[in-house]
């Protein structure tokens, strides 16, 4: 049995400990509240891609620019949104069993992030290209993920594009996420994405109904607009998704924290106690040991 | 006539506006109140409105605006505004643009250098132009 000494070393790290999972839930929990805000901010901009890609369907056909022809042939090419530290809970663990199982053998990676950088070297699978992207998110650095994509995907490599991120359902409910980036089918264009979330923006409101569009003029033509439109809008909805990762990450590990104060917090009181019974039962051992002596004196 | 400026991080702004001048892929383009529905691709540049008769300057990326219903909604990747420019940071990147567009050899890399540099361009005359008035 633990001797009093070392009860006490005990309860001093794990009083420790609990004091940094306390702090990291707290830097957490604000990092959270403001991936969140950046993920609400971008919408208005999605819905505004979202309208005018709608506007611009009508007038264009899917043969009128390379990102929207499903050549269906050729590997596949992933982006993986992973963390680049621990301690966030089962948030890394999920997302890679996901890329075991549905991601075929020969798929090529793009990793953003360092956990899934090393998974992805330690399982051997191949790495074309792997980003960083700092806290908080800002698009300037996730515009040359999608370019490259986008480049790698005209170049004829790779048959599809497809983004590994976390979904950001609630600040207790994250879901490991496979979707389609490229080639975007028509179907697609213009179509309210699930993880965009479902409420309005608010700000722009959606204008598409009864109006005819028939008077739209292009300039300088409809495929020179689409050449703009289509990079932006994939651009954004890969910002989109980091953003969703983010505010995944940021929950998962202040859920994680909680966890880890709590259970920090019922160790100590364990330890407490034990630490009580035990100088209890040191303190009566010595009375008894006193009392003994001086009955033999007398 | 309503304005509207996004970028995928922020709704930039939007409010009641008098006039407009874009940058537009095919040179400037004014739009006033019942413009016609128009699509137009942008490139980095200079873009100002005039809200109750006072001016106001946005150095702006690339990007497109839509004309529609009395609604204008310009979509690009950079839109700031004059006390957002550090003059310094943007003449170290128009100097490393310069320096990336004479040394690299790749067409795609003096590409990406030089729309780099005319976005730069495009910030240092928003910011010098609003000093000289």
């Amino acid at each position: 049995m633990a001797n009093l000494r070392d009860i006490r070393r005990r309860i001093k790290s794990v009083k420790n400990t609990a004091q940094i999972t306390k702090a990291m839930q707290l830097v957490a929990a604000s990092k959270m509240k403001r991936a969140q805000d950046q993920a609400t901010a971008g919408r208005p901009s999605a819905d505004l891609l979202n309208r005018v890609l709608n506007h611009l369907k009508e007038h264009t056909t899917p043969e009128d620019h390379p990102l929207l022809n499903a050549k269906g042939t050729g590997k596949d090419l992933v982006i993986l949104v992973t963390t680049d530290k621990g301690l966030c809970g089962p948030l890394n663990t999920n997302l890679l069993r996901l890329i075991t199982t549905k991601v075929s053998k020969d798929a090529d990676f793009i990793t953003v992030g360092s956990k899934g950088r090393q998974a992805m070297a330690r399982t051997g699978r191949k790495i074309a290209a792997d980003f960083a992207v700092k806290d908080p998110v800002s698009f300037a650095e996730t515009k040359p993920i999608s370019d490259f994509a986008i480049e790698h995907f005209l170049s004829g490599q790779y048959g599809r594009v497809l983004v590994a991120f976390t979904n950001f359902v609630n600040t207790i409910r994250q879901d490991a996420h496979i979707e389609t980036l490229l080639p975007i089918t028509p179907i697609e264009l213009g179509a309210k994405k699930a993880y965009l979330g479902s409420a309005d923006s608010g700000v722009i409101a959606n204008s598409s109904s009864g109006v005819n569009y028939g008077g739209y003029i292009f300039e300088p033509s409809p495929e020179e607009v689409l050449n703009v439109v289509v990079p932006q809008y994939v651009g954004s909805e890969l910002y989109q998704m980091i953003l969703e990762s983010r505010a995944s990450e940021h929950s998962a590990r202040m859920v994680a924290m909680k966890a880890a104060t709590d259970n920090a917090k019922q160790m100590i009181k364990d330890l407490t106690l034990d630490y009580n019974k035990q100088r209890q039962a040191a303190i009566t051992s010595e009375l008894l040991e006193i009392t003994t002596a001086m009955r033999a004196l007398e | 006539m309503r304005l509207e400026i996004v970028t995928p991080e922020k709704l930039v702004f939007s409010d009641e506006i008098d006039s407009v001048v874009v940058p537009g892929s095919e040179g400037e383009m004014g739009i006033l109140p019942a413009h016609a529905p128009i699509v137009s691709a942008l490139r980095p540049g200079e873009l100002h409105f005039l809200q109750k008769g006072e001016a106001t300057s946005l150095a702006i990326g690339t990007g497109f605006v839509e004309v529609s219903n009395d609604r204008v909604s310009v979509v690009t990747d950079m839109a700031l505004g004059v006390g957002e420019i550090d003059e310094s940071a943007v003449e170290q990147a128009i100097e490393n643009a310069r320096k990336a567009m004479s040394e690299k050899a790749l067409p795609e890399d003096i590409a990406a250098a030089s729309l780099a540099l005319q976005k730069s361009l495009a910030q240092l005359h928003v910011k010098r132009k609003r000093r000289q008035l």
